[in-house]
């Protein structure tokens, strides 16, 4: 309340003076109108002319600056990229050239153990072949003693009975009987 | 009680000897004008010349990694520039430096207004007329000049039957003309009343503290009170300069694009 | 009570126009509701609506200051 009667009496007095309330008092119109054209205009003037292209440019240049950088970046990634797959490239083609080299060593000892193989083989065809002759030279032999020793034997065992037969009868029924046996 | 309160000294109390324009230079009559360098005057260079030094040694550093005022300058830049190309498309953009200015002009003068004994340019209908005429006359010349006589069909939104238009045609052209009134009138109350609120707490706390007694007790409260106070000026000098430069965008949006 | 009868009855008729503020403030602070209530649904449309949210309060806001003044006007003029 207080308040509201100082500003009726504030009022009051400003009422008197002739001029009110100051932003409705038209005295400094023409000064205020005049000096925010002149103030207005100048600082448009700097800003548009001057400052603002100039703040515009940095940014300009910055974002270029930064989609250059970035471009180099892309490229040299590209390299680097480029470069991972001529390395892997190269390290296929060595794999391979060793294959091949291990293929040919392997090929190459394959062959030698063949012929290896073969001459032993050989050899011991000879000398098993030798073997088996002296085997039946050895049996032949000791057949031809068995028949020998069973005529003898049977003889022998002929005599103690008292019988007699001619030594080419006892000599047939032994074969006979061997070859049955 | 009164006679206590009015014992402390008129001018702590009297909210309104803010906005008292003082004469502080006589520049002599031109043609039938006496025209006068004000204290209004004075604020208003100060305020202009802040811009001109803050924006000025931003765009003279030009680093590709920006300096912290330089980074601030960047930021204004790319705010305004942001808000054109988002209600007026890049064509918007022809007026950027308009827009620019209008709103730094009126965003340093709303805070610099904040500062104890400073003098609001922005709280004189003599200021924010002149500026809301002078967006309104570049829309208007600016429509002519880019539309030709399509500029009018501003006034005649489409897809309306026709005994509508009878009605709609005086709407639209009455809400064009008021637009400056209300677009000056809207800074120029906002400044006004805000300044008037911190002006009265503050007053408050000085007249109820020289009361003495109970008062004191008071005191304190209505000093916090304008402190707060304070506090939502100063969102409301960046506010109101952001609608300005808004409000002014979408006008351009409409001489731009006439035909909505 | 002493005084101008007609200093008196400024004072009731910038008080009386002082009420038109009232609206302003109801239509501010139903754009603010209905601009958050909206934003809680749909946050991520929110930041694309700050400009129609400020143009709409501009011009809310611009019918109390309208008021203001007509009572500055009959209060100081």
């Amino acid at each position: 309340m207080t308040l509201i009667a100082i500003a009726a009496e504030t009022a009051a007095q400003h009422g008197s003076e002739g001029g009110a309330f100051p932003p409705f008092d038209p005295w400094h119109f023409p000064s205020q109108i005049f000096f925010l054209t002149i103030i207005f205009t100048a600082l448009y003037l700097l800003l548009s002319r001057f400052i603002l292209p100039r703040l515009g440019g940095v940014l300009e240049h910055r974002e270029s600056t930064i989609a250059n950088n970035l471009d180099e970046a892309a490229r040299m990634n590209d390299q680097a990229v480029e470069a991972q797959n001529a390395v892997a490239v190269s390290i296929a083609q060595a794999q391979a050239n060793a294959r091949e080299t291990a293929g040919k060593a392997r090929l190459k000892i394959d062959q030698s153990i063949a012929i290896e193989t073969a001459k032993i083989d050989a050899e011991l065809d000879t000398k098993l072949s030798n073997a088996e002759a002296r085997i039946s030279d050895l049996r032949d032999e000791a057949m031809k003693n068995v028949e020998s020793i069973a005529t003898d034997a049977a003889s022998n065992i002929l005599a103690k009975f008292d019988t007699n037969a001619p030594k080419a009868d006892i000599g047939n029924a032994v074969k006979s009987a061997l070859v049955g046996s | 009680m009164l006679e206590k309160f009015r014992g402390v000294g008129q001018v702590a109390i009297d909210p309104i000897h803010q906005f008292q324009v003082q004469k502080w230079l006589d520049l002599g009559t031109f043609g039938n004008q006496h025209l006068y360098f004000t204290n209004a005057t004075g604020f208003m260079l100060l305020s202009s010349a802040l811009i001109v030094l803050l924006f000025g040694y931003a765009a003279s550093r030009g680093k590709i990694v920006p300096s912290r005022i330089q980074s601030i300058g960047e930021l204004g830049y790319g705010f305004i520039a942001d808000m054109i190309r988002s209600i007026a498309g890049e064509e918007g953009l022809k007026f950027f430096p308009f827009v620019f200015t209008l709103f730094f002009f009126i965003f340093a003068a709303n805070v610099l207004g904040l500062v104890p004994y400073a003098f609001t340019t922005t709280s004189h209908i003599a200021v924010t007329l002149p500026l809301a005429l002078l967006v309104i006359s570049v829309v208007i010349i600016y429509g002519f000049y880019k539309n030709g006589f399509r500029f009018l069909k501003l006034f005649m939104p489409s897809g309306a039957p026709w005994w509508v238009y009878f009605l709609l045609i005086p709407i639209e052209v009455i809400s064009f003309l008021v637009r400056p009134l209300t677009l000056s009138l809207r800074l120029f109350g906002n400044m006004l009343a805000g300044h008037i609120v911190l002006k009265l707490f503050a007053g408050f706390a000085v007249s109820l503290f020289a009361a003495g007694g109970m008062y004191i007790l008071l005191a304190p409260l209505a000093f916090v009170m304008g402190v707060v106070m304070n506090a939502l000026e100063f969102l409301v000098a960046g506010l109101q300069a952001y609608i300005f430069a808004m409000l002014t965008c979408v006008y351009i949006n409409d001489a731009l694009h006439p035909a909505h | 009570m002493d005084g101008n009868i007609v200093e008196g009855l400024k004072l009731v008729g910038a008080g009386l126009a002082a009420i038109g503020m009232n609206g302003a403030a109801i239509g501010v602070g139903r754009i603010f509701a209905s601009y958050i209530e909206a934003a809680m649904r749909n946050p991520s449309a929110a930041p694309s609506q700050t400009g129609n949210l400020f143009v709409g309060m501009a011009l809310a806001e611009a019918m109390g200051i309208f008021s203001l003044v007509i009572a500055m006007i009959i209060l100081f003029g």
